[in-house]
């Protein structure tokens, strides 16, 4: 569970350590190892079919790697579902965002975890709405991004409002690490921006975020450190600041390691 | 990092301005509450009619539309939980029947003097709720489980309770029947509140507190308007939905006894073609076949609009067949603003 991580320790909160993912003949991910420290942004990127995805859902416990571990906080963890990630502090946010568009913003924050009264009336389900939308618009609050009421049903919302109602869910949860799959794919360059500035709130808040892009200009705006897959190895894990955009891409599509070290990649 | 501004002024980007906020308010307003424009066609039929007849205010016109009113509210409190799923079910009206007659049979087999007791009562009367509770509970297991469309699986036990109402008597009604239920029947407190309205009226109540109160209710929004999202944020969608058609499987039972109760016997006539006129209530009062939008009051109003209208053109003289050409205009009528409401206000 979490809350266990004792302050000040140097241990990285995730580490993906050796994890592989065959499906039948087809390797998806070849021991992949990163870290991921408190407060950090990493960027997760690569072509289509690198990995990234089935690298993303291990994390996130809608996978189990073939053979490899997770650890959070130095200690070894098992995910048997979604559940069991979020248990442990991992929330998703999917780049469909799992919304109900005809709930309310404190109804989507809180479905599946309703906050009941107290007494017979919350044994019978009834719904203590004060607290979710007290607790809602803070947890909303917190991600810099103001949506007007809580109580406006999602469909009449933006997609960076949309994106923000998700990540508060992430947020009001707890969350130890939040992950996020190509969050501005379906998004306007401002709306873009808007979620910059929401990753930028979360790491605030000194909780990791893992990204996964298409954007490399975004990537490399937001990242602290950017880890490249390449045909389901990682070929890359380097601090932003030291890698020009042109060198990420040349990483993406193995440009860069033709000449080194392609054996390692290719065997 | 220029673009994480921790002061957060520049989010007014994402923050309507004056009139787009009004309008959004009132879109909001509107599209939350589309019971709002059945209640306008309500009260203009109650006026139109209220002027040609003034017979249409008395207590005798109130009490049949209110006793015809039974069935229809009951059934479509259960047709509101499911449409709001986005699913239908069709078979509201044939579960009406076969659990009365049931519940009939059962009464007539345990009755021993003529006039019948409180145990074969009780008894008919859980024989009743049960046979609906099951056949909803069959509709959900099989929506669910083998992944069929309610229509078709609602549409297959239409037919099968439809031919059960009559395999099980013989085609017969049940008459025997413990004399209390017919009392109760035609019984009236005050003279203005008959015992079977007060009894649909306590279950629109709680059916309405179900649905906007509890994590049932908040639940059942969350299933129809984003399935996969409910799922993921750890809603059982597949346990929830079939608890909402053994809901309505049960109400339709209570409506069965509700009008084995006026009539004193249970009929294998009853309860025919009534989903039509549940989904007509639900949809009139503002409940979307895409599931996620619908209110107990919308229905609640949806179903008096049709009652209104038997009673109403009965009264001014004019042939009630016109009932249902009416009820079908206004039906399209309801859908229709609904939609270019949606689209004139910018909402998807």
């Amino acid at each position: 569970m979490r809350g266990e991580m004792t302050p000040g320790s140097a241990e990285p909160l995730l580490q993906v350590v050796n994890v592989s993912k065959s499906y039948g003949h087809i390797r998806a991910l070849t021991d992949v190892s990163f870290d991921v420290g408190a407060g950090e942004v990493v960027g997760l990127v690569g072509d289509n079919g690198a990995g990234k995805s089935t690298l993303v859902n291990i994390i996130a416990g809608a996978i189990r790697p073939s053979s490899g571990t997770l650890r959070i906080d130095g200690r070894e963890v098992h995910f048997s579902s979604a559940l069991d990630a979020r248990m442990a502090g991992i929330e998703a946010v999917y780049q469909d965002l799992a919304l109900a568009l005809d709930l309310d913003i404190w109804a989507n924050i809180f479905l599946g975890r309703e906050i009941l009264r107290p007494g017979l009336l919350g044994r019978l389900g009834v719904l203590n709405k004060p607290a979710m939308r007290e607790r809602a618009a803070r947890g909303l609050g917190r991600t810099g991004i103001r949506v007007g009421s809580i109580r406006t049903p999602c469909r009449s919302l933006s997609g960076g409002q949309r994106q923000a109602v998700a990540v508060a869910r992430g947020l009001i949860w707890g969350s130890r690490l939040l992950l996020m799959d190509e969050p501005t794919a379906a998004l306007g360059v401002e709306q873009q921006a808007k979620v910059g500035e929401l990753i930028g709130a979360v790491r605030a808040q000194g909780i990791p975020v893992v990204l996964v892009s298409h954007n490399m200009p975004q990537v490399h705006a937001i990242c602290d450190r950017i880890v490249v897959l390449f045909r389901g190895r990682k070929v890359t894990d380097r601090d932003a600041r030291s890698m020009t955009i042109e060198d990420t891409i040349a990483s993406i599509t193995g440009a860069s390691i033709r000449g080194e070290d392609a054996a390692s990649v290719t065997a | 990092m220029s673009l994480f501004n921790p002061t957060g002024d520049s989010d007014a980007a994402l923050l309507p301005t004056g009139d787009a906020s009004l309008r959004r308010e009132a879109m909001v307003f509107l599209s939350r509450h589309g019971e709002l424009w059945t209640l306008a066609i309500l009260g203009v039929l109650v006026a139109i009619f209220g002027l040609l007849s003034p017979d249409f205010f008395s207590r005798a016109s109130w009490l049949a539309t209110s006793q015809f009113a039974v069935e229809y509210l009951l059934l479509g409190l259960g047709e509101t939980f499911v449409i709001i799923t986005a699913g239908i079910d069709l078979s509201v009206g044939a579960i009406l029947g076969f659990a009365g007659i049931v519940g009939a049979i059962v009464m007539r087999a345990l009755i021993t003097y003529d006039a019948g007791t409180a145990v074969e009562t009780a008894a008919g009367v859980l024989a009743a709720l049960a046979t609906g509770s099951a056949v909803g509970f069959l509709n959900g297991f099989l929506i669910t489980r083998l992944r069929l469309t309610p229509f078709v699986v609602t549409l297959g036990t239409l037919s099968m309770c439809t031919g059960g109402i009559y395999l099980v008597n013989g085609g017969e009604n049940v008459g025997t029947i413990p004399d209390i239920i017919g009392t109760a029947g035609s019984l009236a407190i005050g003279g203005w509140v008959p015992v079977t309205v007060l009894i649909t009226a306590v279950f629109c109540i709680l059916c309405a507190f179900l649905l906007s109160q509890t994590q049932f209710g908040l639940r059942t929004y969350a299933v129809g308007s984003n399935p996969v999202g409910a799922s993921r944020a750890g809603v059982e969608v597949d346990r929830h939905l079939v608890k909402i058609y053994m809901l309505a499987g049960f109400l339709s039972a209570v409506a069965g006894l509700m009008v084995m109760a006026r009539f004193a016997s249970a009929s294998v006539q009853a309860g025919a073609n009534d989903e039509l006129d549940a989904i007509t209530a639900a949809v009139i009062g503002g409940a979307s076949l895409f599931g996620g939008r619908g209110t107990i009051l919308g229905t609640v109003i949806g179903s008096f609009v049709i009652t209104v209208l038997v009673t109403g053109l009965i009264l001014i003289g004019v042939q009630p067949f016109w009932q249902q050409v009416a009820v079908g205009a206004i039906l399209i009528f309801a859908v229709a603003v609904d939609q270019l409401r949606d689209r004139l206000l910018g909402v998807i």
